[in-house]
């Protein structure tokens, strides 16, 4: 009795008690007697409700086949009567087998899995230290301002300035969450993309605004960040530093530069000259870009 | 210069796991450079396929040479990875490795059976364990190990499931043909054993001509409603 207890917490379901009980009995799966097995199953059960346990369907519906199978076994087989629907020479004591068999299959699949999964704990990659000189070769990146963005989706969106005029009407079936989903999916792909990438499947004006407006979301929300490594070149879209996404609050919002994603910025304050002066940028942008507050402070 | 070192010193030196598609790119752009010489120019339009066998070779010198680290291929990406029997060394060195909790044992079920079914439907793999798996299949999607792949063509179209790359990651294969006994498990064809499979026939005496069905007398009743233990 006190076994039972015991095991009753490890079985997964009908056919890994059934698998237990013919383990116990040291036969052959294709050898075992079913009869038998119905019977101690069904003992099983007994006892699982002795102890109050609830049980689950699944063990009802197989103590049900079992028995099924074992009341046939009480007929001779040209007595026996073929159930509707069921195929001629279908043998239900063939199915459970097979089944059991399957599943002892992918248990023992599960087990090589675990075992797997045991061993990469241990197995250390080599991460090798960037290398010394790399960190000189690349200018300090300067971050990216509203305008800038705005300039670059304008050079996208004409790209439709031609074709729009057609009278097609476009279904709207792009979403501003779908694209924030998008955008997120690209960057963790490739580690960083370029703007023009972001665009280069769009086929409309209104997809080229959604996917626009997805990434000005995700700046706001500091999951991003936009750096234009030289002047009037490709702005380069990576992700933020999980650290700060996390530990700013949206109240901080309001032009206080947060400390962790300032790679370059404390160095040259003077590196963003190229766009336009920043007098406006309060009023229009003060939501919508990260970029701006760091401009500001 | 062999090929075959020329990707050692890469993967030697490379930040993240590499493909054979970025070592081939590596290589084109080694050849494109200014002061590319003939062996760099002979490298440029090499196919993957000859990549790869280079980087097989090379594993296999690794593994010969029986050293405390092996090149190891996972999900198609090579890298350099230490033995697993210098574990202790290197959890001193480097701290345990940030990894998800172990998975569950129906977890480990489930995921086997749809990492040598895929793609399969959720029924499919409820089939083959024998219980319902809702909740697993929650723990094995959010944990990124399974995805919904497509649709399976019968009545109400239910989605299809399969294993994504980080399952490959997470368990160290190279591909899906690299899970132990790939062959034998992908469909598993149970040979049925002549002759019956236990009691032979005729243990009853054949039944009276015509069962006179009296009015059916109610059942015990297999105990009732379930009541919750109180």
């Amino acid at each position: 009795m006190a076994e039972y207890k015991v095991q009753f917490e490890v079985f997964e379901g009908p056919l890994d008690l059934l698998l237990y009980l013919i383990k116990k009995e040291e036969v052959d799966i294709y050898e075992v007697n079913l009869t038998k097995l119905a019977t101690q199953f069904i003992e099983y059960i007994d006892l699982m409700r002795q102890f109050d346990l609830e049980i689950a369907g699944e063990f009802l519906v197989m103590a049900s086949t079992l028995m099924y199978i074992k009341s046939r076994e009480l007929l001779p087989v040209d007595q026996q009567v073929a159930v509707e629907g069921e195929e001629e020479g279908e043998d239900p004591r063939w199915e459970l087998i097979r089944q059991l068999v399957e599943y002892k299959k992918f248990k023992d699949a599960a087990a090589r899995l675990q075992l797997l999964e045991a061993e990469q704990e241990n197995i250390f990659p080599r991460l090798p230290g960037k290398l010394e000189f790399e960190s000189v070769a690349p200018p300090p990146k300067p971050e990216v301002s509203i305008f800038d963005l705005l300039h670059a989706v304008s050079g996208v969106l004409q790209r439709f300035n031609q074709r729009e005029n057609l009278g097609e009407i476009f279904e709207d079936k792009w979403t501003v969450s779908e694209k924030i989903e998008f955008v997120l999916r690209m960057v963790s792909e490739r580690g960083g993309v370029r703007f023009a990438e972001l665009f280069a499947g769009a086929a409309s004006r209104a997809e080229v605004i959604c996917t626009f407006l997805a990434l000005l979301e995700l700046i706001r929300l500091r999951r991003l960040v936009c750096v234009q490594p030289e002047d009037f070149g490709e702005i380069e879209i990576s992700r933020a530093d999980p650290a700060v996404a996390v530990g700013v609050p949206p109240a901080v919002e309001g032009g206080i530069l947060p400390p962790g994603n300032a790679s370059g910025i404390p160095a040259n304050p003077e590196i963003s000259t190229d766009s336009p002066p920043g007098g406006t940028p309060g009023s229009t942008a003060g939501e919508t870009s990260a970029a701006t507050e760091t401009r500001q402070s | 210069m062999e090929l075959k070192y020329i990707l050692e010193s890469l993967l030697f030196s490379a930040q993240k796991p590499l493909n054979a598609k970025e070592l081939r790119d590596v290589l084109a752009a080694a050849a494109g450079a200014d002061e590319a010489e003939a062996t760099a120019q002979s490298l440029a339009k090499l196919k993957e396929n000859d990549l790869i066998a280079a980087l097989e070779q090379l594993a296999h010198e690794h593994e010969a040479a029986a050293r405390s680290y092996r090149l190891a291929c996972v999900a198609g990406s090579w890298q350099f990875v230490t033995q697993p029997e210098y574990a202790p060394w290197l959890k001193a060195l480097v701290g345990i490795k940030a990894r998800p909790p172990r998975l569950s044992q129906p977890a480990l079920e489930t995921l086997a059976i749809i990492s040598y079914r895929q793609p399969i439907t959720r029924a499919e793999v409820e089939q083959i364990r024998g219980v319902n798996v809702d909740g697993t299949m929650q723990t094995l999607m959010e944990r990124g190990l399974v995805e919904a792949v497509g649709r399976a063509e019968v009545v109400g179209r239910p989605p299809t499931y399969g294993t994504t790359a980080m399952f490959l990651e997470y368990f160290g294969l190279r591909g899906l043909e690299d899970l132990p006994a790939a062959d034998e498990l992908r469909r598993i064809v149970v040979e049925k054993p002549p002759g019956p499979v236990t009691a032979e026939p005729g243990l009853a005496t054949t039944p009276p001509e015509q069962l006179a069905l009296q009015s059916a007398a109610p059942e015990p009743g297999e105990g009732g409603k379930p009541e919750a233990g109180s």
